[in-house]
């Protein structure tokens, strides 16, 4: 048993310098191997006690083969390992850059709010289709409502620089013209898509709440800018006061007519479930009623634009440009509210409320 | 015989074609007779279609000024059709119009003129001058 022990321990190292040689592995390996190598020592002696000298050299191979085998798998195993960390790193890294472009959309999300609407809500259930016209709405819209702002801020300086009856008339007239734009681009999106126009989605959310027909109510405006045109004439409060009741009138009328349109619509979708064979046929009765939505998008602008027009005949030319400025800061205000209520911090939203 | 025949076939397509234009003109103009009877009959007349939803419109504007008005539901006359081409021929315009307004006998228009007059003002002149409103 004596003689063998040694023996077997210096063909053990002769083995592992092979294995050293065999494989590029680094110092800590060596040092496994040592250690297994002396776990293994105490049991290897039990075995050959009763077995001869070939039966040595095939328990030499064996072991050969169990070191490479250990050494592969250890090798595997650290290539695994370096694999897995190399992959939470990766992870790491992604997850820094979600949450950057998180920040960056709600940013960009505050500062361009008119252009993100039509993108953020096609994707409710539209199909992939872009249509180009509302694209183009979207895109003249976005500069309309600059633009806006600019004569807003040529107003005040008029106001400021005390400009002369002509120069005033010249503003109000160009502001005027400024309008009537957003009326033609209308109706070119009403062709396009009634049904993306009429349900505002190009507005702020702000003044959704206010939507009338796919834009203001004329009627509600009127009351809005009159405290800023006193002092007014009799004539002028009585023309005013007339105009605001026609406006009433036509806008009730119009409200009616677009409730029997919507009441037929569901009609046509209110198939007999037996009946399944006019199908096609109530969905292309169904398909004609969207130009009837045209009609009634088109008779609101131009009830719309009708009172912008009459009323800047009823005022002096100081009064319209006062009335303007007051119209196109009541939207910027309303935009400017849409903006800080958008982008409050989400905190108040997520967190859950601890009730006592 | 034949040859008599002969030159009443040649003489005849230029005559059929005069009596084909004159016949026209004369329905023409009974229809526009029949469009001025009508309006003559009432102070303010419209002429609508039961499932057109703008003439609805007009209907219920009308109806909140407190004017009574003389609809004629062009989908439930016989003659609907030819009348609507009158109207269409009156406005000057190809595409189908309803409603169209009458006040005092006159042509006002589709709903855009009528909108248009509402918010200027001339609307409730014009329904003064025709004797339907008193204010």
């Amino acid at each position: 048993m004596d003689i063998y022990e040694p023996f077997q321990q210096v063909s053990m190292w002769g083995d592992s310098f092979k294995v050293e040689g065999g494989l590029n592995s680094i110092a800590s390996p060596m040092l496994l191997v040592n250690t297994s190598m002396e776990n293994k020592s105490e049991f290897i002696p039990h075995e050959p006690r009763d077995s001869s000298g070939a039966d040595q050299e095939t328990t030499n191979k064996d072991d050969s083969k169990v070191l490479r085998r250990l050494a592969q798998n250890r090798e595997a195993a650290r290539k695994s390992r370096l694999r897995k960390k190399a992959y939470v790193q990766q992870l790491e890294t992604s997850r820094l850059k979600l949450m950057q472009l998180e920040i960056e959309i709600g940013r960009a999300r505050k500062q361009g709010m008119y252009t993100g609407n039509a993108l953020d809500t096609s994707f409710m259930g539209s199909s992939e289709t872009i249509n180009p016209g509302v694209v183009a709405f979207e895109i003249e819209y976005g500069n309309w409502v600059e633009e806006q702002h600019r004569w807003n801020e040529e107003l005040r300086n008029a106001f400021q620089t005390n400009a002369s009856e002509v120069q005033l008339h010249l503003v109000v007239q160009s502001v005027l013209n400024h309008y009537s734009d957003l009326f033609r681009m209308k109706a070119d999106a009403a062709k396009a898509d009634v049904l993306y126009l009429i349900s505002g989605v190009w507005k702020t959310s702000l003044e959704r709440l206010f939507l009338w027909i796919g834009g203001s109510r004329p009627s509600q405006l009127l009351n809005l800018i009159l405290p800023q045109l006193e002092p007014l004439t009799d004539q002028q409060i009585a023309s005013i006061n007339k105009l605001r009741l026609s406006s009433q009138q036509a806008e009730d009328a119009l409200s009616q007519g677009l409730d029997k349109l919507q009441q037929s619509l569901v009609q046509d979708m209110a198939v007999d479930p037996l009946t399944a064979a006019n199908h096609g046929f109530q969905m292309a009765i169904a398909l004609e009623k969207f130009e009837g939505l045209e009609g009634f998008v088109s008779q609101a602008d131009h009830l719309r634009q009708q009172t912008l027009i009459h009323m800047s005949r009823i005022l002096s030319t100081h009064q319209a440009a006062r009335g303007l400025l007051a119209l196109g800061e009541y939207f910027h205000r309303l935009r400017t509210l849409c903006s800080l209520w958008t982008s409050r911090p989400c905190d108040s939203i997520m967190s859950p409320k601890i009730t006592p | 015989m034949s040859q008599e025949k002969l030159m009443h076939y040649q003489v005849d397509p230029w005559n059929c074609y005069m009596m084909r234009v004159r016949r026209r003109r004369m329905e023409e103009e009974d229809e526009m007779e029949r469009v001025m009877r009508i309006v003559s009959e009432s102070a303010v007349v419209i002429f609508s279609s039961s499932s057109c939803c703008m003439c609805h419109a007009m209907k219920s504007l009308f109806c909140g000024m407190g004017v009574n008005t003389m609809v004629h539901e062009l989908d439930q006359d016989s003659k609907g059709k030819q009348m609507e081409k009158t109207l269409m021929r009156l406005l000057a315009t190809n595409s189908t119009t309803l409603p169209v307004v009458f006040i005092g006998g006159k042509l006002v228009g589709s709903m855009d003129t009528l909108l248009a007059f509402h918010v200027n003002g001339s609307l409730v002149q014009l329904l003064k001058q025709a004797g339907a409103l008193w204010l």
